[in-house]
């Protein structure tokens, strides 16, 4: 860090257009006239898209030509672009947190779209803050950090299985851990698997076998994580055996594979009143145990406990394994049966279940659409069991006499999902699932560096589906462990040691648990855990903790000229 | 280490790609088109967040560009495989741009300059380019490149207006194609979908009825980047639409025209598009016709109610039967059953929205060829087994992604390709270690 020598501020802004996004609102030519004037500022500039290719090189020209030691971005946001434009800093010699951004599209052109004058007068504030923080910003250096090639995957299911054994097939290390004394998960209970009709346990036994024989694969039944410290590359995990036998290992990443559980639908529809009113889980276990015989007549009953209030989410898999128990019943009795599939709307995606769909439909297989409104009413009698339901296709209310009516219940968050989430401190969903870092770019990261996530731990979903993402955090596991070294951020928090009084409030306030006290009862900041989050910063009685990048000095800069002030 | 062929550069080719880079393998990504960035970069929005397409799309096609693991191959495609899993010889043939890509610096005067003007295939032909152009602003790379079918020196011996401005001195028009071989440890096929075609149904009026848009066109239209700017100007007079439908699975689920299989993404994006109607213009009036909600997707159903309940979408259940053009106000008549209730009715809209089916490339028959791995039965490529092995092919050393084999969303996409990393990375490793190849 240069401290002591004042560096005269040379700031360039460089203003984006984002097409007509930004400009088609605010007047991007009178932002870039005002920068260049505010103090500290030695060159500003315009860009249709200033992360193009092309703006990216007017950049670093930019910083060159101009000899710039700042850099502002009028823009959009810093959470998609700001590595963007910090990289190519870098790439023009300059360090990268020398660089500021003002979004002046999320935050201007596309929330006052109706008022072009004031979102331009916006744009202008925004660029001014942005100047004044730019001119006390001071350069940091990023840690480097060892990865250990090791690998923790939680969850011996399909998911957890599939991503062991190609983690040790790229060459690394894997700690499999399972809570029941048998791998295999929920996959153990099934017994047909749609679409292609096989045999779970085809699937299931090459796997586990592999993962048992694999020498770089260590397997720990009945064991569950106790405790998880420390950060990428680095992780103490200790897990405990069932006997409370406590194992400590060091792992560079750790895999989420926790799997889901099936809703147990008590007081619906005569369940557990009636033992003829079962889940698609227990037919899968008649089928397994051969006991249907006599059975002629099934009502199939979705969306048991989903898409309602309490669980508003669709489970995602019920529709098509309904499709694909019903084939079977039809395919497995010598007899005639007649099958029912009363449903909401009908989830068949896909080549592969819509296929399956028309199979069911030509076998006579029989859908009946209800409304969520004016769902099936169940009624127990001695020799049958009677559905009625509203068909709306037909406006007719009709009767079904059943033998077996079968409940497709929703795949739901185990209930350990909770307890692990605190443990790794990544965070669930509002269905209670684990809730990756970002839905549509990062399906299968959590936001913390080095923990990944795969399978129905994530949402319901199938077993090609589960398998994908388990070779897909497979992948990006992979990707730090390959490449053993990490540069770390450097936005972290310290403590001023001449202030700190050792109260010890940070350290209960911490979210990442990075702060502890050292032996002179002095609170000391381990940076590689260290988020930035500025929780401790705030809160120090003492103000004696800094936020690299975030100083009080330069807050109190930004806050000030947005309230107009600009000193030179 | 050898390298890896990624071929398609939409989202999960540069996943793909990118996985690969970050972990010290170097890369051939090979693209058709001049540019990188595939059909999410045409997207305005996505569901069910609501995430601006390109703005988290563009950050990677950017990293691609300037990853030092990554070699470029736009206007390129795979002429010849040969050899096995581990050790490829893969010959790609770029086509020529006409455009010096190291002089060029994207600035646009050529295509300004430019007299010939043919539909955009960016903007789904909503809008228009040039002979010389280049497919967006923010095209990866920023090359322009030269249309020689369409372009008046190449058709006529005339013009040359872009050589005389170029500031750049970066025009070719001796430029050849060229055909470079590389060795390669495995391939990824990432080549991605298109849309059906729905002028075969004849009821829905498609290519006659200049009201009739597919979902992609719309996209266009609603996209501030799209040649209205994002204003829902109807193709027939440019007044901007306030009442408008969604047909829903138009050639999907369908055993008379188009494809039985349900698409899997369009009722979310129907949903998606609905809700930017709606908050473009609270007051327009807004239905989606469907047979099922498919709301199977994480956050789907909840995406569903709010476009219900907070902003007033209509969801109908039944398929239109026939929609009907008003010869003076080219207004749409659609005459439907409601399942629901039994009721035939109809409604009169400005501006109808076909939500067509994904289909395979026809281009998928030449590919398989080269690649030696087989078709499914409508034409996408195969996964080996759909079930238990979703990303290998028949070939060993060949894997799939996207939506190449099959409907599938952005975050499986990205998944996918993920795991077909994960699958070229065992390969690799493998062969080190003295397997196989």
């Amino acid at each position: 860090m240069t401290m002591g020598e004042p560096i005269v501020p040379r700031i360039g802004v460089f203003v984006c257009h984002c097409g007509i996004n930004i400009g088609g609102i605010v007047d991007v030519p009178s932002v870039v006239e005002y920068a260049e004037k505010l103090p500290g500022v030695v060159y500003a500039e315009d860009n249709l898209y200033s992360c193009s290719s092309d703006g990216l090189n007017k950049l670093k020209e930019g910083i060159k030509q101009h000899n710039l030691n700042r850099v502002v971005v009028a823009s959009c946001t810093p959470r998609t672009h700001e590595s963007l434009f910090q990289d190519a800093c870098e790439e023009a010699g300059l360090n990268k947190y020398l660089f500021e951004m003002a979004n002046i599209r999320d935050q201007c052109s596309w929330v006052h779209m109706h008022e072009p004058e004031a979102a331009t007068e916006k744009a202008k504030g925004l660029v001014r803050m942005a100047v004044a923080k730019a001119r006390l910003l001071e350069p940091q250096e990023e840690p480097e950090i060892d990865i250990n090639p090791t690998s923790l995957v939680i969850g011996g299911g399909i998911s957890g299985l599939t991503s062991a054994l190609s983690l040790s097939e790229q060459g690394f290390k894997v700690h499999l851990v399972e809570k029941q004394p048998e791998l295999g998960g929920m996959l153990l209970q099934l017994e047909k698997l749609f679409p292609s009709d096989r045999d779970s346990m085809e699937l299931l036994r090459p796997r586990i076998d592999s993962a048992r024989s694999n020498p770089n694969i260590e397997l720990h039944t009945t064991s569950k994580v106790k405790s998880v410290k420390g950060f990428i590359g680095n992780f103490d995990v200790e897990i405990e055996s069932q006997e409370g036998d406590v194992k400590k290992l060091n792992v560079g990443t750790i895999i989420v594979a926790t799997g889901a559980e099936n809703l147990e639908p008590v007081g619906l529809y005569g369940y557990g009143e009636d033992e003829r009113v079962i889940t698609q889980l227990q037919l899968e276990k008649m089928f397994k145990d051969g006991s249907l015989e006599g059975v002629r007549t099934v009502v199939m009953i979705q969306c048991v406990g989903s898409r309602n209030e309490e669980r508003p989410y669709c489970s995602r898999v019920c529709c098509n394994e309904a499709v694909k128990n019903a084939l079977l019943l039809l395919k497995e009795s010598g007899t005639r049966r007649e099958v029912y599939i009363l449903y909401r709307d009908l989830q068949t995606y896909g080549t592969h279940y819509s296929s399956m769909e028309w199979d069911a439909k030509k076998q006579g297989v029989k859908l009946i659409k209800y409304q969520a409104e004016r769902p099936p009413e169940v009624i127990s009698e001695r020799d049958a069991v009677i559905v009625n339901v509203y068909s709306p296709l037909l406006d007719e209310e009709m009767s079904l006499r059943s033998d077996l009516v079968v409940l497709s219940t929703p795949l739901i968050p185990t209930e350990d999902a909770k307890e692990l989430s605190q443990l790794l401190k990544v965070p669930l969903n509002s269905d209670g699932f684990f809730m990756e870092a970002h839905v549509k770019l990062r399906p299968i990261d959590f936001a913390t560096d080095g923990i990944y996530l795969c399978g129905t731990a994530h949402s319901p979903k199938d077993v090609s589906e589960s398998i994908s993402q388990a070779l897909g955090v497979a992948s990006r596991a992979a990707i730090p462990m390959a490449r053993g070294r990490l540069r770390t951020a450097a936005i972290t928090a310290e403590v001023d040691e001449s202030k700190c009084s050792g109260c010890g409030t940070c350290i209960e306030l911490c979210p990442y648990n990075a702060i502890t006290k050292d032996e002179r009862e002095i609170a000391r900041i381990t940076s590689a855990v260290c988020k930035g989050c500025g929780v401790c910063g705030a809160s120090c009685p003492e103000r004696a903790i800094t936020m690299h990048h975030f100083t009080d000095e330069q807050l109190g800069a930004e806050g000030l000229a947005a309230l107009g002030r600009v000193d030179d | 280490m050898k390298s890896v062929l990624v071929i398609g550069g939409g989202i999960a080719g540069i996943q793909a790609s990118l996985d690969l880079a970050d972990r010290g393998i170097k890369v051939h990504l090979v693209e058709k088109t001049p540019s990188i960035g595939g059909v999410m970069a045409q997207l305005d929005k996505t569901f069910p967040t609501l995430d601006c397409s390109m703005c988290i799309l563009a950050p990677k096609m950017i990293e691609c560009f300037r990853h030092p693991n990554i070699t470029l191959h736009t206007l390129s495609e795979v002429s010849k495989v040969t050899g096995s899993a581990g050790d490829f010889y893969v010959n790609i043939l770029e086509k020529a741009r006409y455009v010096d890509a190291s002089k060029c610096t994207g600035c646009g005067l050529c295509s300004e300059k430019c007299p010939v003007r043919l539909p955009s295939e960016f903007q789904a032909g909503m809008g228009t380019r040039k002979a010389i152009y280049m497919p967006f602003p923010q095209a990866v790379p920023l090359v322009a490149c030269i249309d020689s079918e369409h372009c008046l020196y190449f058709q006529k011996g005339v013009c040359r207006v872009c050589e005389k401005l170029c500031p750049a001195v970066a025009i070719d028009y001796e430029q050849q194609p060229r055909e470079v071989e590389v060795n390669v440890s495995s391939i990824i096929a990432a080549t991605g979908f298109e849309t059906y075609n729905p002028q075969e149904i004849g009821e829905y009026g498609y290519g006659r009825y200049k009201n009739v848009l597919t979902a992609l066109e719309f996209e266009r239209l609603i996209c501030a980047s799209g040649p209205t700017g994002g204003k829902l100007e109807r193709p027939s007079d440019a007044k901007i639409s306030h009442r408008i439908a969604f047909v829903q699975c138009v050639g999907s689920r369908d055993h008379r025209v188009g494809v039985p299989y349900c698409s899997s993404i369009c009722c979310m994006y129907a949903t998606k598009e609905a809700v930017l109607i709606k908050e473009h213009d609270p007051e327009s009036a807004v239905t989606v016709f469907y047979i099922d909600l498919k709301v199977f997707g994480q956050g789907f159903q909840d995406f569903v109610e709010r476009a219900r309940d907070d902003w007033g979408v209509r969801y109908i259940r039944g398929r239109p039967g026939e929609i009907r053009e008003h010869p003076f106000t080219k207004d749409l008549t659609i005459w439907y059953e409601n399942t629901d209730t039994g009721k035939v009715s109809k409604t009169e809209v400005d501006l109808v929205v076909l939500c067509t089916a994904m289909v395979p490339r026809p281009e998928n028959k030449e590919l398989a060829d080269v690649l030696g791995v087989e078709l499914d039965e409508y034409g996408f490529l195969k996964a080996q087994d759909p079930l238990s092995n979703p990303i290998e092919t028949n070939i060993p050393g060949i894997y799939v992604c996207g939506c190449c084999h099959g409907p599938r969303d952005i975050p499986e996409s990205i998944t996918e390709a993920s795991g077909a990393v994960a699958k070229a990375a065992e390969l690799i490793v493998k062969v080190a270690d003295g397997g196989e190849g």
